[in-house]
């Protein structure tokens, strides 16, 4: 694959995985999506409590298909973590 | 063919009440964190009477609401995660105090599932012929188990006992059972016996064992486990969701059944909760909860309902009921 393609490729997954995670942080957060942005931080800019980051890590195990471990979930600070980890382990 | 009906509820909670306000002098917490993360405000902790104490006053209540005689019973089923003692089971000490003389008793182990665990059985039983009249009561007392110095786990728990009487009749109240296991090896709930030491080990466990939970994990469990039970027990019955009146889930969390009701599609107010005053009291939640609802008038000949539990072990169940009382 041509390195132009490849990085156009990864860039286009990159903003499919953000948009699935946003839309599972509007539903599970109940926050407007415009107030979603990579750099935000979950839990002090989305203000999720800690049940709250479950079920966020929950809707992100269920529709990537993958399985978040509990040290794993601690990493998880701002949304950009989340694409990250997605994109590494699906 | 014999089906088991459910004729009697009773209830028995210590009558000390300790508030969200009392813990948070004990620990460092506040009414607020409690109740946004759990819905709990309240709960009953004994100041003497042990698991077998609570356990038979709900089951004379029991009893005197389904019109039956201790004598007729002939088993006793009950469910605790707090016996009083490793032997004899907390169901003899019961059969004892009662005079339910005909009656064989025997605990269950299933931590918060126990309930359904043991309706379960009872039903099983009573379909097979071997029993008519069964006791089903699930009684705890957490406080003797918990570390009233751990925030995260002292402030969720509560004592009390419920239970109920079944019968064998023609009517399918008892409509189907669901029960399963997980065996938690990860330990993401767990509540340790005696430790493991004797003269001739090299290094003999010490220390004393407290109830110990990693909230997050069983939460997840907790959640998923609802929703793959409430699918599960109505498969095959022609009931769907929708046909069912009220859903008593295991009083853990009112948060997980906000999370399950919406997952689901369903109003949440389909599920009964009272754990804002009780906390969770394990297997016991169900059955309070049920004859709490009976007490209030909630139920009707004819309303279709589901018990829905899970817990250590990990156990779950789910049992859809007729309500076949007036």
């Amino acid at each position: 694959m041509a390195t132009g393609l490849k990085v156009k490729y990864t860039k286009e997954k990159k903003t499919m995985i953000f948009e699935k995670i946003k839309e599972i942080l509007v539903d599970e957060l109940g926050v407007e999506a415009e107030e979603v942005l990579m750099e935000s931080k979950i839990k002090d800019d989305l203000d999720a409590d800690s049940l709250d980051i479950v079920q966020v890590v929950m809707a992100v195990e269920e529709a990537f298909e993958i399985e978040v471990e509990e040290e794993e979930t601690e990493k998880l600070i701002t949304v950009r973590d989340v694409v990250r980890y997605v994109e590494e382990n699906k | 063919m014999n089906y088991a009906n459910i004729i009697g509820t009773g209830t028995y909670v210590p009558e000390k009440i300790v508030d969200n306000h009392m813990l948070s002098r004990l620990v460092e917490t506040s009414d607020e964190w409690i109740r946004t993360r759990t819905g709990i405000k309240e709960r009953r902790i004994t100041t003497g009477e042990n698991t077998s104490d609570l356990a038979f006053k709900a089951s004379q209540a029991a009893l005197e609401n389904a019109g039956m005689y201790p004598e007729d019973l002939d088993m006793i089923i009950l469910s605790t995660l707090t016996p009083d003692y490793f032997t004899p089971a907390t169901a003899c000490l019961v059969q004892r105090r009662l005079g339910a003389e005909n009656a064989a008793a025997f605990d269950v182990s299933a931590a918060c599932s126990g309930f359904l665990y043991g309706l379960d059985i009872a039903d099983s039983f009573i379909k097979s012929g071997k029993a008519k009249n069964i006791l089903l009561v699930s009684s705890e007392v957490m406080s003797k188990v918990i570390d009233w110095q751990e925030r995260n786990t002292c402030v969720l728990f509560g004592d009390g006992a419920g239970a109920v009487v079944l019968k064998a009749s023609p009517y399918h109240g008892i409509i189907n059972t669901v029960t399963g296991s997980k065996g938690d090896i990860e330990g993401n709930l767990v509540s340790k016996s005696r430790n493991l030491a004797n003269p001739f080990m090299e290094n003999p466990e010490s220390g004393e064992n407290y109830l110990s939970m990693n909230g997050k994990e069983i939460f997840k469990f907790a959640t998923r486990i609802m929703r793959k039970a409430l699918r599960d027990v109505t498969a095959g019955t022609g009931v769907d969701l929708s046909g069912v009146k009220y859903i008593v889930p295991h009083q853990a969390n009112d948060r997980m059944f906000e999370y399950v009701a919406g997952k689901m599609k369903f109003d949440k107010e389909k599920f009964y909760v009272n754990l804002e005053r009780f906390g969770n009291t394990s297997s016991a939640s169900i059955p309070i909860a049920l004859d709490e609802m009976a007490k209030k008038d909630l139920l009707s000949k004819g309303d279709k309902l589901i018990f829905v539990g899970f817990g250590g072990g990990l156990t779950w169940g789910a049992a859809l009921v007729e309500w076949q009382l007036d």
